[in-house]
């Protein structure tokens, strides 16, 4: 194991670490009280029933208590009353970027949204803060019936669809951050993929925070209906400030009967960032629910996307990267229940630790009795750079019955010495022998990103590394 | 313009291996370096590479001039010394393509990008030139490699680096004769005027192959005995147990 510099450099996030000015129109201030739930609802003109969903959910955040008698004490350190819980300059997301304020579209041109947009993407939601500052998506796919919206307007403009959906895959009261987020969500997408279509292209959402003591709470939705396939990629960026920033996501899938639906998330959050983020997607018969995620800085990251296989034959499948250097704990993993016959699912899930850097994976998965013929596969392997690095692994296999198949393996390794005397000694820096090592490491799970994303994978992974040796 | 090695001390966990040894290299020619089991014949290979597992408590070594000893392990390498391993090391997940690449890219300078059509054409002529096949290009480096495979990979990637200096620790273990005669006809390709050949073995086998311009041998950390290619023989037809002996006395 190397066991030279201990303290990780403090990596330059130059793609990422700029913020702008502020200049909000709206700003619900500092701490959240039912006067903060009405706030935003009158901003966004919410109907009266997602008014009231509000304020029952804020009820059950206070009444629930922080998970710290299993997750990590630094959530004690999380101020509710210093956050801002809502900030908007007041505009409407516009579907082209010339007419998106100029500082906020030069933030997504820094980020490379619209070049990507270009390049190969269907259609592209830009989330500034609190609400979305661009919003576009293919006309072809309009045509095709494909609905790609923030959730203000999803629940306005199609209640019909979204709302017998809404707090169904994920309830409030799953746990305080669900609670959190169902009393103060704004913006996230809304995405409702017509029977049998088959989205070729992938729909793309980028969240952006610019603002200071501020909490971001995006509430995504996205159905597939009967048949239809689609691949959604959401990443992540804020700026580095002193003080905390929430990030506290809901995101929900549904897959119908036959439906194909991926998720695949590159996040690059500054160290500043608590992460918490509820995900979870419904798999009907024979369906398919895909969740690629890769999580790259952040303070404290607590993330373990989960599907509900509920028809026959429905899959699951987590594939998770996860990086966490000095000052971060990455709290990740996936939560797999089966609730029909031959229901399959697999998680593969790889961490890396550096420097004082903690990487922890949380599985849980549950076949009932009552089922045959279910098929589990669980692979957890974390990789440890430092002496001074951590992991943990906390599996939860619960197989009632006896007509299942499950298999887990776990594993905990090292940059041996030898490899990187191997390296070096044909012409590579310490440096970069490490990040080679590295993203040897990871390499099978980072082809299952699409390519574009899987070079700033591996550059991202590059730059985090370079601090690791000194 | 050679490699110059004097009066070297080096010693791991406090154990002195080497005990004042001296040679010198110089390019265009091959030397061998025989001996016993045990006689620091692998110290030597990682000393000279920079291994931070043992420590130079003595002497010097110099590379056409330059102070070695005071370049950090990849420095070396960039400056033109190789060393082809006994045992080299399993990289799992990188193909033996992306290694051999970011080797030839650290070689660039800043800012330049290798040129992929041209890599990719001058790799594969020289796999087939050493008979490896092209599906190893996408293979984790060494991973699952049999002995003999891992030797050729050992070879390519020194044609692939076109070094100054070569040392070969142990090339032909682990070989059987068909890949030593493929081996060693790679290595007599790269014999030229403006290169330098440390081939370190156990067996004279290898140097029937790799004829070497001098012979040296090795025992307890000294180089005991030097002169032309009829030493191998020598030492190939009365063992290694005389030359204990003449060390004793010349003790």
């Amino acid at each position: 194991m190397y066991t030279g510099t201990q303290e990780a450099i403090d990596i330059d996030r130059s793609k990422g670490d700029f913020s702008y000015p502020e200049s909000h129109k709206f700003d619900a201030g500092v701490g959240l009280s039912p006067a903060t739930v009405d706030y935003i609802c009158d901003v966004k003109n919410d109907p009266d029933w997602v008014r009231e969903f509000r304020h029952k959910a804020l009820k059950t955040f206070e009444s629930k208590p922080m998970p710290t008698h299993w997750a990590t004490k630094d959530l004690e350190n999380i101020d509710f009353d210093i956050i801002r819980y809502y900030l908007s300059d007041g505009t409407k997301p516009t579907r082209s970027w010339d007419e998106v304020p100029d500082d906020i579209k030069e933030t997504f041109e820094r980020l490379g949204i619209p070049q990507q947009e270009r390049a190969f993407l269907a259609g592209v939601e830009a989330q500034y803060d609190s609400e979305a500052a661009y919003s576009n998506v293919k006309e072809e796919l309009e045509k095709d019936g494909v609905i790609f919206v923030n959730s203000t307007e999803g629940l306005k403009e199609h209640e019909e669809i979204f709302r017998p959906w809404f707090g169904k895959v994920i309830p409030t009261g799953d746990n305080k951050f669900s609670a959190l987020n169902s009393a103060v969500f704004s913006g996230g997408s809304f995405i409702y993929v017509p029977k049998g279509l088959k989205v070729r292209h992938p729909l793309q959402a980028y969240f952006r925070i610019n603002s200071e003591n501020f909490g971001q709470f995006e509430r995504t939705l996205i159905i597939c209906d009967e048949g239809s396939e689609l691949t959604y990629m959401e990443g992540c960026t804020a700026p580095k400030f002193e003080t905390t920033t929430l990030h506290s996501a809901v995101v929900e899938l549904v897959a119908m009967k036959d439906a194909k639906l991926q998720y695949i998330t590159v996040q690059n959050w500054s160290s500043n960032v608590f992460n918490l983020v509820t995900k979870r997607g419904i798999a009907h018969e024979n369906a398919e629910v895909r969740w690629i995620d890769c999580n790259i800085g952040s303070r404290l990251t607590m993330k373990y996307p989960g599907v509900v296989m509920k028809g026959r034959k429905a899959r699951g499948e987590v594939i998770s990267i996860a990086l966490a250097n000095s000052g971060q704990h990455q709290d990740t993993g996936a939560k797999m229940i089966h609730a029909a016959d031959e229901t399959t699912s697999n998680v593969v899930s790889k961490s890396i630790s550096v420097g004082e850097g903690r990487a922890t994976y949380r599985g849980q998965v549950h076949i009932p009795k009552h089922l045959k013929g279910c098929r589990n596969n669980t692979e957890c392997d974390a990789l440890l750079i430092n002496s001074s690095s951590r992991t943990d692994t906390y599996p939860a296999i619960t197989v009632r019955g006896n007509q299942h198949a499950t298999q887990h393996e776990a594993s905990v390794s090292q940059v041996s010495a030898e490899m990187l005397f191997y390296l070096q000694q044909r012409g590579l820096s310490e440096g970069a022998a490490m990040s080679l090592a590295v993203n040897g490491f990871v390499n099978d799970l980072v082809r299952e990103f699409p390519m574009e994303y899987s070079v700033e994978l591996k550059r991202l992974i590059e730059l985090e590394m370079e601090g690791s040796v000194g | 313009m050679s490699l110059v090695v004097k009066d070297l001390h080096a010693a791991i966990d406090g154990t002195e291996i080497l005990k004042g040894l001296s040679l010198e290299v110089p390019k265009g020619e091959v030397h061998a370096i025989m001996g016993p089991n045990g006689s620091g014949k692998s110290t030597l290979s990682k000393v000279l590479a920079g291994h931070d597992d043992y420590e130079v408590t003595g002497g010097s070594v110099t590379m056409d001039g330059a102070d070695l000893l005071e370049l950090e392990i990849d420095e070396r390498s960039r400056a033109g010394l190789f060393l082809a391993f006994q045992y080299p090391a399993e990289v799992p997940g990188v193909t033996m393509a992306n290694f051999i690449r970011a080797a030839r890219q650290a070689r660039m300078p800043e800012g330049e990008e290798l040129e992929a059509v041209s890599y990719y054409k001058d790799l594969y002529a020289k796999m087939d030139q050493l008979g490896i096949d092209r599906k190893f290009t996408g293979r984790a480096v060494n991973e699952g490699f049999s002995g003999g495979e891992k030797k050729r990979n050992e070879v390519l990637q020194m044609m692939m680096l076109d070094p100054v200096y070569c040392i070969m620790d142990e090339t032909d273990s682990g070989l059987d004769i068909d890949a030593l005669k493929v081996v060693a006809d790679g290595v007599n390709s790269m014999r030229s005027p403006g290169r330098g050949f440390l081939v370190i073995t156990h067996y004279q086998r290898l140097l029937d192959y790799i004829e070497p311009d001098h012979v040296h041998v090795l025992a307890a950390g000294q180089i005991v005995r030097s002169g032309g290619k009829e030493l191998a023989l020598e030492l190939e037809a009365r063992g290694y147990d005389f030359l204990k002996e003449e060390v004793v006395v010349a003790g």
